[in-house]
């Protein structure tokens, strides 16, 4: 009687300390994001200041200076990638979810799952094999030729996926009136399915944004202005990286003040798209 | 399911049936195709190209130094003397600290925001943790730089004193070293599990929960006997798919782990990681066998990769048949 009781006692402490465990563990998580957060909000806002848009760097070791050759290099290395892996993405998912034969779509299909798995470093590798080795130097455009080649498989599974919710019915409408094939899927599959598809390419573009290893030796970053995308060129990311293991507190200032940027610019596209896939169900 | 296709195929059939003014329709439909295809081939030639161009540029060291190069633990730039082992330890303790710190606090955060909390609680602590994926790494390895490693510096001269004497906790506390760096994996891979584990335990049917409470269980023997290994295939394979990411994982782990190439049985010493090597050294690689080794490297960690990949695969296989079957 009172053994059984004592058990009964045991199994109620062990529910309740491991409920508290788990809520414990829920708090830690959602806890380091936040904290991660207030400091680089914290550190960013107190480096912000308008010439940091709008100068260059000052030699190193002296105080003052900007990052505006950093946000125009981002901008260029990401807005060439997203010209031509978005398209090219954006066609394979199409293929992906309207081509009729699983065994032609089967190989794509496993190539894009081990290419995103692939770990980002070895993109650069790649790419300065492919490109920087052939030009004959580093340079922007080795650097979207990388995230070009990440963003693909991110961009072909989210267009596969969101066109497979496109009901047949649609599809089969469309046929029947005697439109072609091509005419349908341009006119009907794709509108209908414009809002996971703008979806798909704002999460890839937030992630070749925040993307620094593929960059590291292809377009290794540069001091000054350049708009050349021929040449070496600077980008967010890697300042941050190289910023940040300078030993100069005025780097490390301007480090957490492009951190505050890029943070921004990454969360304000993720909740966007959050948002819009709310709206949606 | 096999109506509508077989409607949707006697329409393209129709379509081809057409008289001529509608030839401009099927051209456009060749066109396209084409088209299509060629972008789904892009994808296919680069993963060709990408396996291909590494492990051709990777032979040279491969060759040069043979099986040496896996078990070898210098690395030698001057002499030309390459040997990964350190780097494939240091990859493996980074991972191993990051998963160990990750897997109880995601799973556990899964359980809590199906199982436990209320719906107003739930969603916003899982939106959190779910924006800290999308964090770039390069800022998690600022704030790990800056904020966590002075931390990690404390509590290693902490332990330190009282528990020095362990292999383990030995060694001066630099801050900087595998633990911080696994700390910092920890974070990065912490919501790939939780996201993963959560979408995995709402999965589980609701009569699996009720039979067991039905039984007299507690909550927590519901979730531990019958929910978790229910959904054990799914956790198990978030837990890989965060492995994964942690070996890959460059910036935020190059900038706090050390990079210094030794094998020490020390958390708290510094050490290097596969990816950490590439990263900081490829620069460097003023000849074609540094480079060479370098890009060895990376199929060293490309091959572990896939190894990992290919190993969840048969683990998740082998536990749903192993479900079906019981």
């Amino acid at each position: 009687m009172s053994a059984s009781l004592v058990i009964q006692r045991r199994r109620r402490m062990t529910d309740v300390a491991m409920r508290t465990l788990c809520g414990v563990a829920a708090f830690l998580g959602a806890g380091v994001l936040l904290l991660l957060m207030i400091h680089v909000v914290i550190n960013g806002m107190a480096a912000i200041r308008p010439s940091l848009f709008t100068e260059l760097p000052s030699p190193i070791g002296m105080p003052g200076g900007g990052i505006a050759h950093a946000i125009m290099g981002s901008a260029i290395i990401v807005g060439m990638a997203c010209l031509w892996g978005i398209p090219v993405g954006l066609a394979a998912g199409i293929f992906l979810s309207e081509h009729p034969n699983p065994r032609v779509t089967a190989p794509v299909r496993f190539a894009a799952d081990v290419l995103s798995g692939v770990p980002s470093i070895v993109f650069g590798i790649y790419a300065y094999i492919i490109v920087v080795t052939r030009m004959g130097g580093f340079s922007g455009l080795a650097g979207a030729f990388a995230l070009g080649v990440i963003a693909l498989p991110i961009v072909a599974r989210t267009t596969e996926e969101v066109l497979l919710l496109v009901p047949s019915e649609l599809r089969e409408a469309s046929l029947a009136l005697g439109v072609p094939r091509w005419r349908t899927i341009v006119s009907v599959v794709i509108p209908t399915a414009s809002t996971g598809l703008i979806t798909g390419a704002m999460l890839a573009v937030a992630r070749m944004a925040g993307e620094t290893a593929p960059l590291i030796f292809t377009t290794l970053g540069n001091n000054f202005w350049n708009t050349d995308p021929t040449r070496p060129t600077a980008a967010m990311t890697l300042t941050i990286f190289q910023y940040a293991i300078w030993p100069y507190e005025n780097l490390h200032q301007q480090a957490w003040a492009a951190s505050l940027l890029l943070l921004g610019l990454v969360l304000v596209i993720n909740l966007a798209v959050r948002l819009a896939a709310r709206s949606r169900t | 399911m096999t109506a509508p296709t077989s409607i949707s195929r006697a329409a393209a059939g129709a379509l081809r049936l057409m008289p001529p003014r509608r030839a401009f329709g099927i051209r456009g439909d060749t066109t396209f195709s084409i088209l299509l295809g060629v972008a789904a081939g892009i994808i296919v030639l680069n993963t060709l190209l990408l396996l291909f161009s590494i492990l051709e540029r990777g032979m040279e060291a491969i060759v040069e130094f043979g099986p040496g190069f896996l078990v070898g633990t210098t690395w030698n730039p001057v002499t030309h003397d390459f040997g990964v082992l350190p780097a494939i330890y240091g990859t493996v303790v980074v991972a191993a600290i990051g998963l160990v710190l990750a897997v109880p606090i995601g799973v556990g955060a899964a359980i809590f925001l199906v199982e436990l909390a209320p719906r107003w609680l739930s969603s916003p602590v899982s939106f959190l943790i779910e924006m800290l994926a999308a964090i770039p790494s390069v800022i998690i390895g600022l704030w790990g730089l800056f904020v966590v490693v002075p931390l990690i510096r404390q509590f290693e001269s902490a332990v330190g004193k009282p528990l020095g004497f362990l292999p383990i906790f030995s060694g001066p506390a630099f801050g900087i070293g595998l633990l911080a760096a696994g700390v910092l994996l920890a974070v990065m891979v912490l919501p790939i599990i939780t996201a993963v584990s959560r979408d995995v335990i709402r999965a589980v049917p609701q009569s699996q929960r009720e039979a067991m409470l039905a039984l007299g269980a507690t909550r927590w023997e519901t979730i531990a006997r019958a929910v978790l290994p229910y959904g054990a295939s799914g956790i198990v394979g978030a837990i890989i798919l965060a492995l994964g990411r942690a070996l890959g994982e460059t910036l935020a782990v190059s900038m706090v782990v050390g990079n210094t190439f030794k094998i020490s049985p020390s958390l708290f010493a510094p050490g290097t990681t596969l990816a950490s090597l590439i990263a900081t050294q490829f620069r460097e690689a003023d000849t074609p066998l540094y480079l060479s080794a370098l890009m060895a490297a990376g199929m060293v960690l490309f091959a572990i990769t896939i190894l990992v990949n290919i190993a969840a695969r048969i683990l998740i296989w082998r536990l749903n048949t192993g479900g079906r079957r019981a």
